[in-house]
């Protein structure tokens, strides 16, 4: 029979049943505090760095375990079914680490890649702006060439791990049009580099959302990171090949629990003496949820193999599979909270927060529209 | 530590079982009376994964490689990983459709001629019990079939030159034990926290081979291996019917708490009124 393998690979496996069993010791306890108090718990960066999970896609050699992203994916997975923010922090992390890895010179990868795995401090790469997120080449954030180097001038916004980033990646203008942005790696502690407010989230409590404040902030010209120019490039490719699929993989995360949390309350409730998991409208909505976590759950996998094939069209099956995922966790954990009743509405069923995380994972790495430019331009073009 | 003896070989037994936390969904196979292992993913054996956390720990405080093997089907590689991701050097995988319907003995046996193939060794470990069948047999079987000391429900370890110092759990307390090397040693669960494997363990895991060994690359007849070699046979699987003395205490709750506690210092589970613990 011609094969075609839907089974993940053994390491791939062993690194599910990890992240599964790390989300349950590690992050577990913390969710609520992160509910409650809207911020992320420190003393989880070395215990990611630990098990490894800061240093996914990162080559061996610089501290990384280089296993990819399927595995990334199942990981992220694992991890959001527990907490989509936690799960937030690690993919945006994955982020910057994938930008450096593909646009850092050596001297770049030698110095920033072993600590982010190391997790001496947290990654993010900050491209949105107040001008709008989706208008790339509308920032207004600009670095123009001074001794030596750079100066940055401009703020960002709604950026993850913005106050736990040790060198963020910051791209802003140095001309105009798509050749117009570059990318820089800003150092923690540099002058007219400061973080601005913590936002305070409907979902994904608990991971860090900020803004980062640039004022004549002067960046070394080996922090320039790719040739200038190709701002634009890097920032499309980090979003599209580990920001989309990261974003979608804890859409998955979240499906699970929605799927986990539906079961175990339809089962357990009880109406006209009989759990209400005998009622065929739970079911439908039940196998609707399964339908959104299993199209959701192919989409991912398959776009994330692509992209250790190291094929070229793995973006726009990053781009479908993170629309769909998104999409697919806010129906679903509707259907979940609709289950539950009153219950839904209330601070201790886990439910109604799985609502409010997927509803957040909608515009954080592009939004649906955006989503859909990309996909009918592949069709269209 | 620094002594110049050759480098220490520990050698780890494990077993793949189905996931534990999923017995739920295990279902016996009303033919055959075994368990259908299909249903539910294989893990490692958790007891087993105390001994590769405890021979990881050896090997970091007195140096040395460790070997880690089971006798499985081939998708057993899998657990295999795992143990290398864990720490382990090496893994050899004993498969051969002839070792299957293995009772604890010819389990044992092919485990010995493995350990055999492998050459010189200092230090057999093992789970004390697996979670599937729960026998405690294989371990202490295959020390007597390599005709050397055994050590069960070790709690922590010491290597002092040729000599395995254990301090091992017992019904009620723990007993210090010493035996010469070679020696083989089941390790209680309460002896460490066997770690998550790391991802750069599984990575580095990606790149070892692991050998399939036979019946026959070891050196065994197909009478003595599987079913053929079991002197085991089983019968009958039931769940014994439970029969317990049940009594309901009437009253309110003040009244059945005062009950409750006559009756148990009558049976002197707690101490006559007055004692030290009564309310
Ligand atoms: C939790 C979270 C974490 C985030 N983390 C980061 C981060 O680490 N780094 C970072 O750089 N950014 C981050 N973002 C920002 C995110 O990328 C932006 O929110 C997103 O790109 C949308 O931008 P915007 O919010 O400015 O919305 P806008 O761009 O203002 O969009 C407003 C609306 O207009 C629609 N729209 C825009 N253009 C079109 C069009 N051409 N056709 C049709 N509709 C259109 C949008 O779909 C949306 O509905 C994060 C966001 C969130 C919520």
């Amino acid at each position: 029979m011609l094969d075609m393998n839907f089974d993940f690979p053994n390491p791939v496996r062993i690194v599910q049943r990890t992240a599964r069993d790390f989300a349950r010791q590690a992050v577990a306890p913390l969710v609520a505090g992160m509910e409650e108090t809207g911020r992320f718990p420190k003393s989880l960066v070395p215990k990611m760095a630990e098990v490894g999970l800061l240093g996914l896609v990162t080559p061996r050699r610089y501290g990384g375990s280089e296993l990819g992203f399927l595995a990334r994916t199942v990981a992220l997975q694992e991890i959001g079914r527990v907490s989509a923010a936690v799960a937030c922090a690690l993919q945006v992390h994955h982020m910057q680490a994938a930008a450096i890895q593909d646009w850092g010179t050596p001297a770049q990868k030698e110095k920033y890649l072993p600590r982010l795995c190391r997790g001496e401090f947290l990654g993010t790469v900050a491209v949105t702006e107040p001008t709008g997120g989706s208008d790339l080449l509308g920032m207004a954030t600009t670095a123009v060439p001074a001794a030596g180097g750079y100066a940055l001038n401009g703020s960002k916004c709604f950026i993850t791990n913005a106050h736990l980033a040790g060198a963020p990646v910051v791209i802003a203008k140095t001309g105009e049009g798509s050749r117009g942005l570059s990318a820089f790696i800003v150092e923690k502690g540099t002058r007219g580099f400061a973080p601005g407010r913590e936002e305070r989230k409907m979902g994904l409590r608990g991971a860090d959302t900020g803004e980062l404040f640039f004022k004549n902030c002067r960046v070394p010209e080996q922090n320039l990171l790719g040739d200038e120019g190709e701002g634009m490039k890097a920032a499309l490719k980090t979003i599209g090949e580990a920001g989309r699929p990261g974003m979608a993989a804890i859409a998955l995360g979240i499906l699970d629990a929605a799927l986990d949390e539906a079961v175990k309350f339809s089962k357990s409730r009880n109406l006209y003496g009989k759990p209400i998991s005998n009622i065929q409208a739970i079911q439908w909505s039940i196998a609707d949820i399964l339908v959104d976590l299993e199209t959701s759950k192919l989409l991912c996998y398959r776009a994330s193999w692509l992209k250790d094939q190291g094929r070229e069209d793995c973006a726009t099956a990053m781009t479908l599979a993170k629309l769909h995922a998104t999409e697919a966790a806010c129906r679903a954990t509707r259907k979940a909270l609709e289950i539950h009743g009153g219950c839904g509405a209330m601070l201790e069923f886990p439910v109604q927060r799985l609502w409010r995380d997927a509803m957040v994972c909608v515009s954080a790495g592009g939004t649906t529209e955006i989503g859909k430019i990309v996909l009918s331009r592949s069709v269209l073009a | 530590m620094t002594m110049k003896t050759p480098s220490r070989r520990y050698i780890v037994c494990l077993k793949p079982v189905p996931d534990p936390s999923r017995f739920d969904k295990l279902r016996l196979d009303p033919e055959t009376m075994l368990l259908r292992r299909g249903d539910v993913p294989q893990v490692v054996n958790p007891g087993d994964r105390h001994a590769i956390e405890a021979a990881v720990d050896l090997k970091k405080r007195f140096g040395g490689t460790i070997a880690c093997l089971t006798m499985a089907p081939p998708d057993a590689r899998e657990q295999l990983e795992e143990a290398l991701a864990m720490g382990c050097d090496r893994a050899c995988l004993l498969t051969d459709r002839a070792f299957a319907g293995a009772d604890t003995l010819a389990t044992a046996r092919a485990l010995a001629a493995a350990v055999r193939k492998l050459g010189r060794f200092d230090l057999i470990l093992c789970g004390c019990y697996s979670a599937d069948g729960s026998t405690g047999q294989v371990g202490p079987q295959l020390a007597e079939l390599l005709g050397i000391p055994d050590l069960t429900h070790a709690l922590s370890l010491r290597l002092q030159g040729r000599r395995l110092q254990a301090r091992c759990g017992l019904q009620d307390g723990t007993a210090a034990l010493e035996a010469g090397l070679p020696a083989l040693v089941s390790l209680d669960p309460r002896a460490n926290v066997p770690p998550l494997p790391p991802m750069r363990g599984i990575s580095g895991a990606l790149a070892k081979k692991i050998p399939a060994w036979s019946a026959a690359d070891l050196g065994l007849a197909p009478a003595e291996v599987g079913l053929a070699g079991s002197p085991t046979r089983m019968l009958n699987v039931f769940t014994p019917a439970a029969g317990r003395k049940g009594e309901i205490l009437q009253g309110s709750a003040n009244e059945v708490a005062a009950q409750l506690l006559e009756k148990l210092r009558g049976e002197k589970i707690l101490p006559a009124r007055g004692g030290k613990g009564s309310s």
